[in-house]
């Protein structure tokens, strides 16, 4: 499913509001997700799951063609974990 | 942030009532979740795909006992980032 998709399942559910609407408010969640997350903050949305930033320090790696050492620069990294009870609806386990 | 500063930012950019916006919140997260839960992916350009993995059962250990104990088949899901949401964020 992508994101248009997405809307178009949402707005089966909202016969009353337009698609455009609808595509703002899904674009407002992301987009306002994706400025959190830059801000470095978490994002914890419950029953659904969290979002943190983890730093990553300088290291040197290396061309794996080459073999010539390579400084790789400290970087940010997001990453989900999901929260339980959309864990258990995955994998299907019962109430 | 939590779903009170998404209802908030929806409220404040797409001009919905305070209500509405709480609504459509929760039907937009409840849908993701209807997706996911079906095995099906998301994707999402400019934040990420939402992936639910097949997990086949292995033998585990535990670490405190050494005990062996099988870990059954499960379905997992994961969020692999977009390269636009990674450059955001090493701007």
């Amino acid at each position: 499913m992508t994101k248009s998709e997405l809307v178009l399942a949402i707005s089966e559910k909202r016969t009353d509001l337009s698609k455009k609407d609808i595509e703002s408010v899904v674009n407002t969640i992301f987009d306002s997700m994706r400025n959190s997350l830059i801000r470095g903050e978490r994002i914890e949305i419950r029953g659904f799951g969290s979002f943190t930033v983890k730093h990553r320090d300088a290291r040197t790696g290396r061309n794996p063609k080459t073999g010539s050492p390579v400084e790789i620069p400290p970087k940010r990294i997001p990453f989900f974990t999901v929260g339980k009870e959309l864990r258990e609806r995955v994998n299907g386990d019962e109430e | 942030m939590t779903k009170a500063d998404l209802i908030e930012e929806v409220y404040e950019t797409v001009g919905f009532s305070k209500k509405d916006s709480a609504e459509l919140v929760d039907l937009v997260f409840n849908t993701v979740k209807e997706t996911l839960e079906h095995g099906d992916k998301l994707k999402v350009s400019g934040f990420g795909n939402f992936i639910v993995r097949e997990k086949k059962s292995r033998i585990g250990r535990n670490p405190q006992t050494g005990q062996e104990i099988e870990i059954s088949a499960r379905r997992v899901l994961t969020f692999k980032p977009s390269q636009v949401l990674k450059n955001s964020l090493n701007g």
